[in-house]
């Protein structure tokens, strides 16, 4: 085929049109096709309910923390209750409660001439069970999501060892299973009620649902319930409401918009 | 053809080790598996009332369906209870209710497993019950 200046041109001018044009060019040939692919699904548009019934929180009372031997009964309850192994380093730890200083828990918050006392505190970690999750966001499988009671589940049948989630996570609540679990655990100490883990997916903590599901209080809660308070948020009478309205609490690093439910009392 | 005779042997005995897997087995069927029902819990059970979540059939042939299903209603619902057929009500958990009557899984579940070729991966996480080995029963 031959063409001539003039086709030429028209056919240029109109590639010209249509490219600089984009998605408008897009939107007048095909209205609303290219919106509803872009925004379909994603995180973004998960429903979440107005009003939750039930939004589950805690409240640590760091103080009560530093008295002898309560950090550990409480890292000693869920570790027991949740067959966590103990592979005796940290590059292979498993992570669902520990015990951190307040430099680390709240980094970037210190004062520059903080009392000595608090800074030598001992901060319990766990999962924040974010309002606004990153670690949900960033999940291809959804194999971790968010429940209407505000707990961010995992479901290790969906989890594909991706450690998304583990980088999205600003608070270091997730661990990755570099080695099966059953290697570091005690055959006699299994908790029977509970599964282990398998090689190869991302663990946190749970909130304890499994125990929520039956009327319990999470483990570390009863273990050590002079310290921790667990309790519906969206319930302005409840146990954590109640103590939040009378003192003044922190949470973890709130400038990154994630709203964490856990509170810290000092 | 040269060699005709080299050939035929040579073929001769690809073919006799190509079907050795048939012509070894042959007439050796391996026998039908059949699961035991027969540990303390289900023996506990009044005769009327030894019976499953659902029918002995629908488990037989449903339960990878029903187990999944089920996975799903518990951990991403939230909905750990399971209401079946006749209206009876049961705490979904395959640790702490299956696996609490049927607490042989190397005479129940790994026999058709094992025959069938199928290698389902529930007990890389979940636990199975500690069974004790053949003679040291009461």
């Amino acid at each position: 085929m031959s063409m001539d200046r003039r086709e030429f041109i028209k056919i240029a001018g109109l590639s010209t049109l249509f490219g600089l044009g984009g998605k408008g060019a897009f939107e007048l040939l095909r209205p609303g096709v290219l919106d509803a692919a872009e925004h379909g699904h994603g995180a973004h548009t998960q429903e979440k309910p107005q009003k939750p019934e039930i939004r589950w929180g805690m409240v640590i009372d760091v103080e009560k923390c530093s008295e002898p031997g309560v950090v550990d009964k409480c890292i000693k309850a869920c570790h027991s209750t949740h067959n966590i192994p103990d592979f005796g380093n940290s590059k292979n730890q498993v992570k669902w409660l520990w015990q951190d200083d307040y430099e680390h828990t709240f980094a970037g918050n210190e004062n520059a001439y903080m009392d000595d006392h608090v800074k030598e505190l001992p901060f319990l970690c766990l999962c924040n069970h974010c309002d606004e999750p990153p670690c949900v966001r960033v999940c291809p499988t959804k194999a971790t999501f968010r429940r209407p009671d505000g707990v961010v589940a995992m479901d290790y049948h969906r989890c594909i060892g991706c450690r998304f989630c583990m980088a999205a996570c600003p608070y270091g609540s997730r661990s990755f299973n570099w080695f099966d679990p059953r290697d570091a655990l005690n055959e006699k100490e299994y908790n029977m009620e509970f599964p282990t883990r398998m090689r190869g997916v991302v663990e946190k903590c749970n909130f304890c649902v499994e125990r929520l599901a039956k009327n319990q209080m999470p483990a570390c809660v009863e273990a050590a319930p002079q310290a921790l308070a667990f309790g519906n948020l969206a319930d302005p009478d409840s146990n954590v409401r109640q103590i939040l309205r009378k003192r003044s609490s922190m949470r973890r690093k709130l400038e990154l918009g994630t709203k964490p439910s856990v509170f810290y009392l000092v | 053809m040269y060699d005709a005779w080299k050939i035929l042997v040579g073929l001769a005995i690809f073919l006799g080790l190509f079907t050795f897997a048939f012509w070894m087995n042959a007439g050796k069927a391996a026998p039908i598996p059949e699961p035991k029902i027969d540990t303390p819990e289900i023996k506990k059970m009044a005769e009327a009332e030894r019976k499953c979540v659902e029918d002995k059939h629908f488990m037989r042939t449903t339960h990878m369906q029903l187990l999944n299903h089920l996975r799903d209603q518990a951990l991403r619902e939230g909905n750990r209870e399971y209401i079946n057929q006749e209206g009876k009500k049961y705490h979904i958990s395959l640790q702490n209710t299956c696996m609490k009557c049927h607490s042989n899984k190397k005479d129940f579940c790994d026999k058709c497993h094992n025959y069938a070729g199928v290698s389902p991966y529930c007990w890389d996480c979940h636990i199975a019950p500690i069974e004790q080995p053949k003679g040291n029963e009461l």
